[in-house]
């Protein structure tokens, strides 16, 4: 399983596993926080295999309703479905990647 | 309500943003507080979701003020749909951008608590949606939802304080529906965060009739209506009724219309009751209320006035039908639409209904009379006091219009308790007319009394009424021996006096043919008597001249002897032997 996946990277890199859109609330502490604890999540698990967009809301109003954001920061996991919303800054990390379906780090290694 | 009048001068009143429901504005003194929000709380099935969608369309179309309804529950198209039959397009109303219509899914499976957030996203949504249209009213329906959405209750609770302040700030009125929670107004204690307002709704079924009551629990800054009030949810949407005039300061007329009964208006000092009053006619099952009502009704007809006649009792059809057997034909005024009759079971709605039935058809169709027939009916879907609380409420509102009302009470006779106040009404109404069975040897009359009559003196006797073919006719009064009679014992009193007076005329020919013959007997007695007196008299007279003749020669012959004597004297001696 593990094997399998590391090895999909290299043969998709225009279809990423992974697309995530991350939803923040300008400057604010915790959307700071999301931000650099969903980067660190992705490059330290999900290189190469993800897709990261995240979005001020307060630019985009019409694009959280859309989106039925609630709560900020929230990431969605578009891919893989089904879609699943994570709110919070992501500082659990282990609820992160059980909720994301990324490998636990103690089963990867 | 002496307070409140003196409250404005001194203070100035609370701005209030009027809801346009009909009734509420009037328990709130003028509306929702304005720029603040209202928690609206009940279980389910309340209306909380109508009340809050009424107080935006209402806004919009009545006070052109935008609105933003947040909806947790329902989807949009699901809302539009459940109010289009209550009249309301809010598909339109988007397309005006008069509304905006914001459904905010949340799914639990779908949400995973990584760390710490706050609910920003809804602030952007709301305040997008409100600042896009201008909104001035806010509805959020119902965001307790949140809590089923989101794990961490003091992130949520926080967030929800927050929420209401920046709408406070934001200036816009809102309306917070809440699920009723247990020992608790809401669920989950909301009340705590919205302190401006809050009003209640409950649905309470008793007797397997349900009925709808709102109450203000409170209202920061201003008094309010504190009686819990019944309210409907009809097909023109909520409607409260707080339509109980505490001051009694109606005007009154002092025009006297007729009562349809020629012999009844007799009975009345003044010939009939006064317009506006209301007259209540209570009797036992199948003494002619309906038929006294029918001609009230008919009367009002024939003057041209118009008359709105409830039948809790019978279909229209069949009461016309009915009325006809007696010469009372209804039909024509029906089809020139003085006369309109409203048939319903009484089971078929709550009181508050019927109530609300009463007003708008009153509304619609402006009468100068109402009859409703009968109110006892109306027993079999509430209590007592409710029955008197709705009648109370109807023959004010029915005064305050100048509307002469007439209702019929059945009253069962059986307990002795005829002339008890039947529903408690009869203090209310300014006429009472008793109809009731005279139970006699083997028969049953129809008797009719008034039993008080405000503002005329009127007859204290029980009449005697037969429904002929020509309507309702009172008979005379017959006095027998032992009170009032009737019936046959009337038939047979007539009789009676007959023969009676047949014997006395007969009595006083008898009389006159004796006095006849006395007369005759006298007067021959005294023709008798004359004609004896003249007898004597003649024989007197006769004895009289012979007499008075004698007497005249025996003094001629004197007075010529005198003479004879004194001049010669020779003369007198041939005299002395004569």
């Amino acid at each position: 399983m593990t094997d399998s996946t590391s090895e999909l990277p290299a043969s998709s890199p225009p279809e990423a596993d992974y697309v995530l859109h991350l939803y923040i609330t300008g400057a604010t502490p915790n959307s700071l926080r999301a931000v650099r604890n969903i980067k660190e999540i992705c490059e330290t698990y999900l290189a190469g295999r993800y897709e990261l967009l995240i979005i001020d809301i307060y630019q985009q109003p019409l694009l959280a309703r859309q989106e039925q954001i609630v709560a900020a920061p929230t990431l969605v996991r578009q891919r893989p479905l089904p879609r699943r919303q994570l709110v919070g800054d992501l500082s659990n990390r282990a609820a992160v990647l059980i909720s994301l379906g990324v490998p636990q780090p103690g089963s990867a290694t | 309500m002496h307070e409140y009048k003196l409250a404005p001068t001194a203070l100035p009143q609370l701005p209030k943003a009027p809801t346009g429901i009909e009734g509420l504005d009037e328990i709130t003194e003028g509306g929702l507080p304005l720029g603040r929000p209202t928690l609206v709380c009940g279980s389910a099935g309340c209306g909380k979701t109508l009340f809050g969608i009424e107080f935006l369309v209402r806004g919009i179309l009545d006070y052109d003020e935008p609105g933003v309804l947040m909806t947790f529950e329902e989807t949009a198209d699901e809302l539009a749909a459940n109010v289009t039959s209550l009249g309301f397009d809010l598909k339109a109303m988007q397309d005006d951008k008069k509304l905006r219509v914001d459904h905010v899914h949340i799914d639990r499976s779908e949400i995973e608590e990584t760390g710490e957030y706050d609910l920003e996203g809804l602030f952007i949504r709301l305040g997008y949606a409100i600042d896009t249209i201008g909104a001035k009213r806010v509805m959020l329906d119902t965001i307790e939802a949140l809590f089923s959405g989101f794990p961490n209750e003091a992130v949520l609770r926080s967030e929800i304080r927050r929420l209401f302040r920046w709408l406070k700030d934001k200036g816009v009125t809102t309306v917070i529906t809440a699920e009723r929670g247990e020992g608790s107004l809401t669920r989950q204690g909301l009340e705590e965060y919205v302190s401006d307002c809050v009003i209640l709704l409950d649905n309470r079924v008793i007797d397997q009739i349900t009925t709808r009551r709102l109450r203000i629990v409170k209202y920061r800054g201003t008094t309010h209506g504190t009686n819990e009030y019944p309210y409907l949810i009809t097909e023109d949407g909520f409607s409260v009724l707080p339509i109980t005039s505490l001051k009694l300061e109606h005007t009154v007329s002092n025009e006297i219309i007729s009562s349809g009964v020629p012999g009844l208006d007799e009975m009345f000092t003044r010939r009939g009751w006064y317009k506006g009053s209301s007259i209540l006619i209570t009797g036992t099952a199948g003494t002619a209320k309906t038929t006294l009502a029918a001609s009230f009704a008919l009367e009002a007809c024939r003057r041209g006035e118009r008359c709105l006649y409830f039948a809790f009792e019978e279909s229209p059809a069949q009461l016309i039908r009915n009325m006809r057997a007696v010469g009372l034909d209804l039909q024509p005024h029906l089809d020139k639409g003085l006369l309109h009759i409203e048939a319903s079971r009484p089971t078929l709605n709550g009181l508050e209904r019927h109530l609300v039935t009463v007003h708008k058809l009153i509304k619609e169709y402006q009468p100068q009379c109402v009859v409703i027939d009968p109110i006892s009916n109306l027993i079999s879907v509430g209590s007592l006091s409710e029955v008197r609380s709705m009648l109370t409420r109807l023959i004010d509102f029915l005064k305050v219009s100048n509307i002469t009302a007439l209702f019929t009470a059945l009253v069962s006779g059986r307990d002795g308790r005829m002339e008890m106040t039947e529903e408690g009404v009869s203090s209310l109404v300014d006429t009472w007319i008793s109809v009731r069975d005279l139970e006699g040897i083997g028969e049953r009359n129809r008797g009719l009394s008034i039993l008080k009559a405000r503002g005329m003196s009127h007859s204290n006797q029980v009449r005697e009424f037969l429904v002929t073919d020509t309507g309702i006719q009172l008979l005379d009064v017959v006095i027998g021996p032992l009170g009032i009679i009737t019936g046959a014992s009337r038939l047979t009193q007539r009789i009676q006096e007959q023969a009676q007076l047949t014997a006395q005329e007969q009595e006083i020919a008898r009389k006159d043919r004796e006095l006849e013959r006395k007369r005759r007997v006298l007067e021959a007695t005294i023709a008798n008597l004359r004609t004896e007196f003249e007898s004597v008299e003649e024989e007197l007279r006769q004895v009289n001249d012979e007499e008075s003749s004698l007497q005249n020669a025996i003094s001629q012959a004197r007075s010529a002897a005198t003479h004879d004597l004194n001049n010669r004297r020779p003369a007198a001696e041939p005299q002395r032997p004569a």
